[in-house]
């Protein structure tokens, strides 16, 4: 639909036209602010502590260990310079050789939900799953937190 | 001529002084939108409707996913 839109103010004579293809779903996605009658309903990001051990794929395992010690999870995210999730650190690859890399012993590839992905239908997935916890990212494949499933709400 | 852009495009013409256009039929918008977006349906887009924009600055448009 935007395309059509924005070749018709093509044609009506504006010059500085540009189309966000991605469009609402990917502003959604990545948990941004928006407006309108459902602008107050709550979102998976809403539940998310931001705050979360990461680390780069050269980083020492030896590094990474005290602060996943001190962090409620027990586990730790790696990530790119721009934030991109590549991985998981468990607690048995945090307790592993100190000296082998992030990259080593990673767990490639988690899973993530979108940050607009409905509270209640997070926590059913999650029950269903046997899930404390999901991680959020957004549609470039930013780490943007995790939600643990005991703070979210059970109805809409 | 127009121009594709993705986030970070985006961002930057809405930090400068972008027009953004949501063109989803009016109950789609009022539900949700971006902020600061003004809605003007394909379905009624024309030479009158779009008379509200301001030719001398950039104009975004968007809908649900491109399609």
């Amino acid at each position: 639909m935007s395309p059509r839109a924005a070749c018709r103010l093509d044609t009506l004579g504006f010059e500085h036209v540009y189309d966000y293809m991605p469009g609402k779903v990917d502003w959604l996605a990545r948990g941004l602010s928006r407006e309108g009658e459902k602008a107050t309903e709550p979102r998976a990001v809403d539940f998310a502590d931001r705050d979360v051990v990461t680390c780069h794929l050269g980083d020492r395992i030896g590094s990474i260990r005290a602060r996943v010690e001190a962090s409620p999870y027990g586990f730790a995210f790696v990530t790119t310079d721009g934030g991109i999730l590549l991985g998981r650190l468990r607690k048995a690859a945090v307790d592993a050789d100190p000296d082998v890399t992030a990259e080593a012993v990673l767990e490639p590839g988690p899973s993530t939900v979108r940050a607009d992905t409905s509270p209640a239908r997070l926590r059913e997935r999650l029950e269903r799953s046997g899930l404390k916890t999901a991680v959020i990212s957004d549609p470039d494949g930013r780490l943007l937190g995790i939600v643990r499933r005991a703070d979210l709400p059970t109805d809409e | 001529m127009v121009q594709q852009v993705t986030y970070p495009r985006l961002r930057a013409l809405l930090d400068g002084d972008a027009q953004l256009v949501e063109v989803l039929p009016e109950a789609e918008y009022a539900e949700e939108h971006l902020p600061g977006a003004i809605n003007i349906p394909l379905k009624t887009l024309d030479a009158a409707s779009a008379a509200q924009l301001d030719k001398t600055k950039a104009v975004v448009v968007y809908c649900w996913d491109g399609l």
